[in-house]
């Protein structure tokens, strides 16, 4: 494997409450995409946290090759500033990061564009449908465009058609620059579709209970759902996902 | 439908209420200064009406200028105090004793460090201590209301404190801080009223002192048309400062 992009060494992570995670090994390829499959509560969240270097570990250790600026988090909810318009919140990582005023806002737009919301510039959060919102928040995340990509069960308030639209979307968008992409969700046939190698972690606090890679290549041809690579991949997964449910 | 019956039920209330009290003063004959019918008082309105609406302008000047100077002192402190925690710690012990001892009990006080001579000066005051609480109570909540998940995107994104301040904190407090305003003006009311009653007949010469000018005269019909006027201002005050609040939230939300 080339150098990877971002990887946690044997890392454990302490909170008051008690172990939420590890030990825990992962290394992510440039351009790779992992699923994270997990129980509610098994660190998935504080995985993703390690790798954004939002957080440290409490042993081991985390390397990240990608530096500030070059990770960027999709959350659960679309995180918006709700005073602002799009373009505003999609213009922000830039703005803060120094960029003129002027031309953050003109890759916003561009990012925009890039997500399939250009026309929508100037409406605020509040007028925007949980899909739009979603699509503003992975533009604002794509802006800058990173090296690593976070994205934490982005699509779990989202109804079956638009997760399955934005899924398609992150692909497209995945072919235009491949960042690395870490995807964490509950959903097993999400995980299936999305990644090119599902981990799935035992119930807190969380280890790895086994990896699954799908050969296919992205973006998926039409009618992957039905296929038996598909199918095939979904049940490993789920039966490792079993096994982690039932771990002491 | 349904709204004008909101719309009319209360009014019709009052009207009840009014009416039932001009019939049993007159069927019982009450004298006119312990309880004059609703026609005396709006006749007492009528004929005091220059002296009491000097007399409201002068209350609610006080109290424009306590809401503004509150909100500019209580504004500076919870910024000061949203930047570090222990700052936050020691102040806000301060701010409730503040806001829990009551205002007439401290009213004396504050007119003899006001100076005697200058009545207004420690009416003002104490407007600007009663409004103080609700604007810095807002404010401070509003700053440190920011959402979690964007204070991480701010981490990420490598923010400074002046960046997060003006935008992410600033802008989060919007709503809670106009709450407070809001509260505040109804309450900075409250304070010019009952400062200019502990000030007594020294040169404040708003609504109190036409109430407590009147009820030395035993004028009570004319006390409740200074009361008449006062609710009106708190009324006018209120549902004009919630309009405002209401219009800065659509634009900030964008609906």
């Amino acid at each position: 494997m080339t150098q990877p992009i971002a990887e946690l060494l044997n890392v454990e992570v302490d909170y008051p409450r008690g172990r939420a995670l590890g030990p825990f090994d992962f290394a992510l390829a440039p351009g790779e995409i992992v699923a994270l499959v997990g129980p509610s509560g098994c660190g998935k969240s504080t995985a993703l946290r390690l790798l954004a270097g939002l957080e440290g570990p409490t042993r081991g250790s985390v390397r990240r090759a990608s530096g500030r600026g070059e990770t960027s988090v999709v959350f659960q909810a679309p995180t918006l500033m709700p005073w602002a318009s799009a373009l505003d919140n999609v213009a922000l990582p830039l703005e803060l990061a120094g960029t003129s005023a002027r031309d953050a806002r003109g890759q916003a737009a561009e990012a925009l564009v890039r997500v399939k919301l250009g026309g929508v510039e100037a409406a605020k959060p509040a007028q925007l449908s949980g899909g739009m919102a979603m699509r503003v928040s992975l533009a604002r995340a794509l802006v800058t465009n990173p090296k690593l990509l976070l994205l934490d069960e982005p699509f779990a308030a989202l109804d079956e058609i638009t997760r399955r639209d934005l899924a398609e979307d992150v692909h497209h968008l995945w072919a235009q620059t491949r960042p690395a992409i870490v995807f964490v969700t509950h959903n097993v046939e999400e995980a299936a579709y999305m990644a090119q190698r599902v981990l799935v972690m035992t119930r807190g606090p969380g280890r790895d209970a086994g990896q699954t890679t799908i050969d296919a290549p992205f973006p998926r041809p039409p009618g992957f759902r039905t296929t038996a690579a598909f199918r095939e991949a979904a049940e490993k997964i789920s039966n490792d996902l079993d096994r982690a449910m039932r771990a002491p | 439908m349904k709204r004008m019956v909101s719309i009319a039920a209360p009014i019709l209330l009052i009207a009840v209420l009014l009416a039932a009290w001009e019939a049993a003063c007159r069927l019982w004959a009450v004298p006119t200064f312990i309880l004059p019918p609703p026609s005396d008082v709006v006749i007492a309105a009528r004929d005091n009406f220059d002296i009491l609406a000097s007399s409201a302008w002068n209350t609610l000047r006080v109290a424009i200028i306590a809401w503004i100077a509150a909100s500019l002192i209580a504004g500076a402190i919870a910024l000061a105090v949203s930047l570090h925690w222990a700052v936050e710690d020691a102040v806000r012990p301060l701010a409730v004793i503040l806001q829990v001892t009551p205002i007439v009990a401290i009213a004396p006080l504050v007119n003899i460090w006001a100076g005697l001579d200058h009545p207004e000066r420690g009416v003002v005051a104490l407007a600007i201590v009663v409004a103080f609480f609700p604007i810095f109570s807002g404010a401070l909540t509003g700053l440190k209301s920011a959402d979690p998940d964007l204070e991480r995107l701010f981490d990420l994104y490598g923010a400074d404190r002046v960046q997060r301040l003006l935008r992410l904190r600033l802008p989060s407090a919007v709503p809670f801080i106009l709450q407070g305003l809001k509260v505040a003006a109804g309450l900075a009311l409250v304070g010019a009223v009952v400062a200019e009653y502990v000030a007594g007949s020294g040169g404040a010469h708003g609504l109190a002192w036409r109430i407590l000018e009147a009820q030395h005269r035993l004028q009570t019909a004319k006390m409740l048309a200074a009361l008449l006027v006062l609710a009106a201002m708190a009324v006018t005050l209120y549902s004009g400062l919630q309009l405002g609040e209401q219009a800065i939230l659509r634009r900030w939300r964008g609906r």
